[in-house]
């Protein structure tokens, strides 16, 4: 098993250097690049060969209690995944982190490796008890790098928002596993996947799964932590969490679900489809009408997350309605998203890293027209924008259109009214994706295009080629997965082999994918790539020869002002003010507008989550009543603690014998 | 055989002795006799192990009894004079809650003591199995030593006389512990003394005193 080295070797790398500063960060990042990258060919491989699953015992571990480990598609494509993404990252990383920021570079190296390196073991283990701490190591260390600047009081509140949920997700998911073991106490996933459940308790264990899942994927009763640890991190810190760590509560969903549980009801595919719906929704909607940047792209990580859990409801609804190749779809759906989503959004959110220390702004109000001066980072973005938006021929549009393509087969499913209301759940995904891509225009639009709404931004230093190659890196995989989509689906097919046991037909010829039937629908991003090429240059030829030295200059009509600066722009919030109105109701909002007569008017908006002050308030709320009630146990006399001791022991006592 | 009955019958002395010093402890005010009697009660501790040793014939339990006589008849008993008289605590003594109350809730627990051992006395085999009620009294009139209180010294003293009883249980109703249990019990009791010895002088250089009480100002409100 040559992923167990890399990760160790990751590992060792975060280890080896606590005290040196930058030079070791040069050194190390890329070298943790270079390991990533061996991982990605190790799971390809794997994938690709259509290898059998390995499996592998350590000597770690309790006595008794050996950790166990097992190599199966499911884990390599989700392994690939995380080299893939990872090593661009590092890449980035590396040229990104300087020194004087918050934590040493030393500490950061540190946390960031064991992070990387518990992701991998949480995707290989095979038991619960090695799941768990590997999940706990992830959720510690990502932790840390959270509040790696954890000068700032917002900051050290977004971490403990994000441990708190995080716990809770855990301690979901370790009940789950209770649950699952079914009264044998064995912890292995093979004794799970032997283990005859009741179907109380199997949905039991399905229901504490998804919530625990669901918390730690940002599903939308239990986002609260992302909009708020996203921005509070460094960049690639965020990237990796959104690119990566999300994927590692649905690697979890699916092994739970698909492969220890073997999907029962169809009634859990329902649950899961209309939590996804929602969640999808409420995030471009949320992204619609932020201003900061970071805090945009966490929205939309929940809009993301919401559509890959959507493919997979629809993926249970169709397993567990014996539809197996429909399933396959919506699963390869889901799994190609995974991998789209891990590329474009840490390219997205790199860039704002590199936009971050070119401008020390984060604000999209006092951004604007940085592509005059950050042109590489701005072609990068471009990419990332067109992709999320899902336009051909880029990665978000194939996961996209197979997710569109499986909701068109849900009139063949056995249950009446499910297949009036599934119809529904197309219409609101394609809410969803129209409004991720107005997101991404308001995205870019508002930090590359226009002027400069700040005279400072004309200083704005381009970024450095280690964080440039990092981002082509990432960039690349979304165009090629784009135009060659059978890589993609050939990876996901070996994994829907192993968990619905149907593949995706992958492709009548070399160039074209169809899913199911060439005759129904096929698409090739060939195809596409090629006549968006000759549009392109046919209107850049047609430009250049036909208007090209018959440019004339004149002031532009200015609607009567005076005068024009970059403030009178369309801003963020301009940008979003339609959908604000529109769905005004899932907001909770405060608007202040200046009247007429006001000397220095301003004008402000604060938007809150409606679910914050309907389910945590309250939550919080009771929590501080019942600690304040509790409160008259601690009264500071050592003789009434004795006392409490003594009571104890004496009840244990009594009722032992 | 009639050495036996001589040595059970001395136990039964012994652990007597042991019962009625916990008695004593918990009605003395003063702090020094407080460290005298625990001393004695170490010592009861080391006959009463030698004997058992002897009647058993195990060499391990001689080396406890050692261990038992050095420590907790001598060098804790020594340290802690000392410390009293570093911190010139010899004169204080302690207002205690309610000495006879104190008196009649001591014997409620020796009766649910003795209350709770019998099942325990049925199975154990060995010589001394009548007094693990005892030994289990021991620990839980320490323990109400410590409740009733004030003082850090005789906080301490009490936890140091709640190993004595557990010490006691374990002989009379196992022959001990193994070897390697105790030697750790040992040096943790000896770290423990220390360590307790220097949250003392911590304790009166912050408050000028060593009444605990003045540490429920230390809660949080």
């Amino acid at each position: 098993m040559l992923i167990v080295c890399c990760w160790l070797l990751l590992a060792v790398a975060g280890m080896l250097r606590p005290h040196s500063i930058r030079y070791v960060a040069r050194l190390l990042f890329p070298l943790g690049a270079v390991a990533s990258l061996a991982m990605f060919g190790v799971a390809a491989e794997f994938l690709f060969a259509g290898r059998a699953p390995q499996t592998m015992t350590l000597v770690l571990g309790l006595p008794d209690l050996p950790f166990h480990l097992r190599l199966d598609a499911l884990s390599a494509f989700f392994l690939m995944v995380l080299g893939l993404a990872g090593a661009g990252i590092s890449t980035f990383a590396a040229g990104y982190f300087r020194s004087g920021e918050g934590t040493a570079p030393g500490l950061l190296g540190l946390h960031y490796h064991v992070f990387m390196a518990s992701m991998a073991v949480v995707m290989l283990a095979d038991d619960a008890y090695l799941f768990m701490v590997a999940w706990e190591v992830m959720a510690l260390s990502s932790y840390f790098l959270v509040t790696s600047q954890h000068r700032i009081p917002e900051i050290r509140q977004a971490g403990f928002l994000y441990l708190l949920m995080a716990h809770v997700g855990a301690i979901c998911i370790l009940l789950s596993f209770g649950v699952m073991q079914g009264g044998s106490w064995q912890l292995t996933f093979d004794a799970m996947r032997g283990a005859s459940l009741t179907p109380l308790r199997a949905t039991m264990a399905f229901a504490l799964a998804l919530a625990g899942f669901g918390a730690k994927a940002g599903v939308v009763p239990a986002h609260v932590w992302l909009p708020e640890a996203h921005p509070a991190a460094p960049s690639p810190v965020s990237a990796m969490m959104s690119g990566l760590m999300l994927k590692t509560a649905i690697y979890g969903l699916l092994r739970v679900t698909f492969d220890l549980l073997h999907v029962r009801f169809w009634q859990w595919g329902l649950a899961v489809l209309v939590l996804g719906l929602f969640s999808g929704v409420f995030g471009a909607i949320f992204a619609a009408v932020q201003t900061d940047m970071k805090r945009l792209l966490a929205y939309s990580s929940i809009e993301n997350i919401g559509l890959i859990v959507t493919a997979v409801g629809l993926a249970i609804l169709f397993a567990a309605s014996h539809l197996p190749l429909y399933a396959a779809l919506a699963l390869a759906a889901a799994l190609i998203h995974v991998l789209n989503h891990s590329l474009f959004k840490s390219m997205l959110f790199l860039t704002t890293g590199s936009v971050l220390h070119a401008t020390k702004q984060r604000s999209l109000g006092k951004l604007g027209g940085l592509i005059r001066y950050m042109p590489w980072v701005a072609a990068f973005a471009l990419i990332g924008t067109l992709a999320i938006a899902g336009l051909p021929p880029l990665n978000g549009f194939v996961s996209e259109w197979l997710l569109l393509q499986s909701f068109l087969f849900t009139p063949r499913l056995p249950h009446t009214f499910v297949n009036m209301l599934v119809p529904l759940g197309a219409a609101v995904l394609a809410l969803t994706v129209a409004l991720a891509a107005y997101v991404m225009v308001k995205f870019y639009g508002v930090v590359f295009l226009g002027q400069p709404r700040e005279p400072s931004l004309v200083q704005a230093h381009r970024s450095n080629w280690l964080e440039r190659i990092g981002l082509a890196w990432l960039a690349a995989g979304c165009i090629a997965i784009g135009v060659e989509p059978q890589l993609a689906l050939q990876a996901a097919g070996s994994v829907t082999g192993m968990l619905v046991g149907q593949t995706v037909a992958s492709s009548p010829s070399a160039w074209r994918i169809a899913p199911i039937a060439p005759e129904q629908a096929s698409y090739s991003g060939w195809i596409f790539l090629l006549v968006i090429v000759c549009v392109v240059a046919i209107t850049f030829l047609a430009v250049r020869l036909l208007a090209h030295g018959r440019v004339r200059r004149s002031p532009p009509w200015d609607c009567g002002y005076r005068w024009q600066d970059a403030r009178m722009q369309d801003t963020a919030e301009g940008f979003g003010q339609p959908i604000r109105q529109i769905f005004g109701p899932l907001f909770w909002m405060q608007v202040h507008l200046p009247s007429p007569a006001d000397e220095a008017p301003s004008y402000r908006v604060h938007i809150e989550d409606r679910i914050w002050r309907a389910i945590y308030r309250p939550i919080s709320a009771a929590v501080q009543r019942a600690a304040d009630a509790m409160s008259f146990l601690q009264s500071g006399r050592l003789a009434v603690y004795l006392l409490f001791s003594f009571l104890t022991l004496l009840v244990l006592l009594v009722f032992a014998l | 055989m009639l050495k036996s009955y001589f040595v059970v019958e001395l136990l039964k002395l012994l652990a007597a002795g042991m019962l009625l010093i916990s008695f004593a402890m918990l009605a003395t005010r003063r702090i020094q006799r407080l460290i005298t009697l625990f001393a004695w009660q170490g010592a009861i501790l080391f006959l009463s192990t030698f004997l058992v040793a002897h009647d058993a014939g195990l060499t391990e339990l001689y080396f406890s009894a050692a261990l038992t006589l050095l420590l907790k008849a001598v060098a804790l008993p020594l340290i802690l004079h000392r410390l009293v008289r570093r911190l010139d605590a010899q004169r204080e003594s302690e207002r205690l809650v309610h000495i006879p109350a104190t008196m009649v809730a001591g014997l409620l627990l020796v009766i649910l003591a003795f209350g709770l051992a019998q099942p325990i006395s049925l199975l154990a085999t060995t010589i001394m199995r009548h007094t693990v009620g005892i030994a289990l009294a021991v620990i839980l009139l320490s323990f109400l030593m410590m409740i009733t209180r004030r003082k850090a010294v005789s906080q301490v003293i009490g936890f140091l006389a709640m190993e004595n009883g557990l010490f006691f249980a374990a002989t009379s109703a196992t022959y001990g512990m193994p070897m390697v249990i105790e030697l750790g019990i040992a040096l943790d009791l000896l770290v423990a003394v220390f360590i307790l010895g220097i949250f003392f002088f911590q304790i009166r250089e912050q408050f000028d005193s060593l009444d605990l009480h003045h540490l429920e100002s230390l809660k949080e409100e």
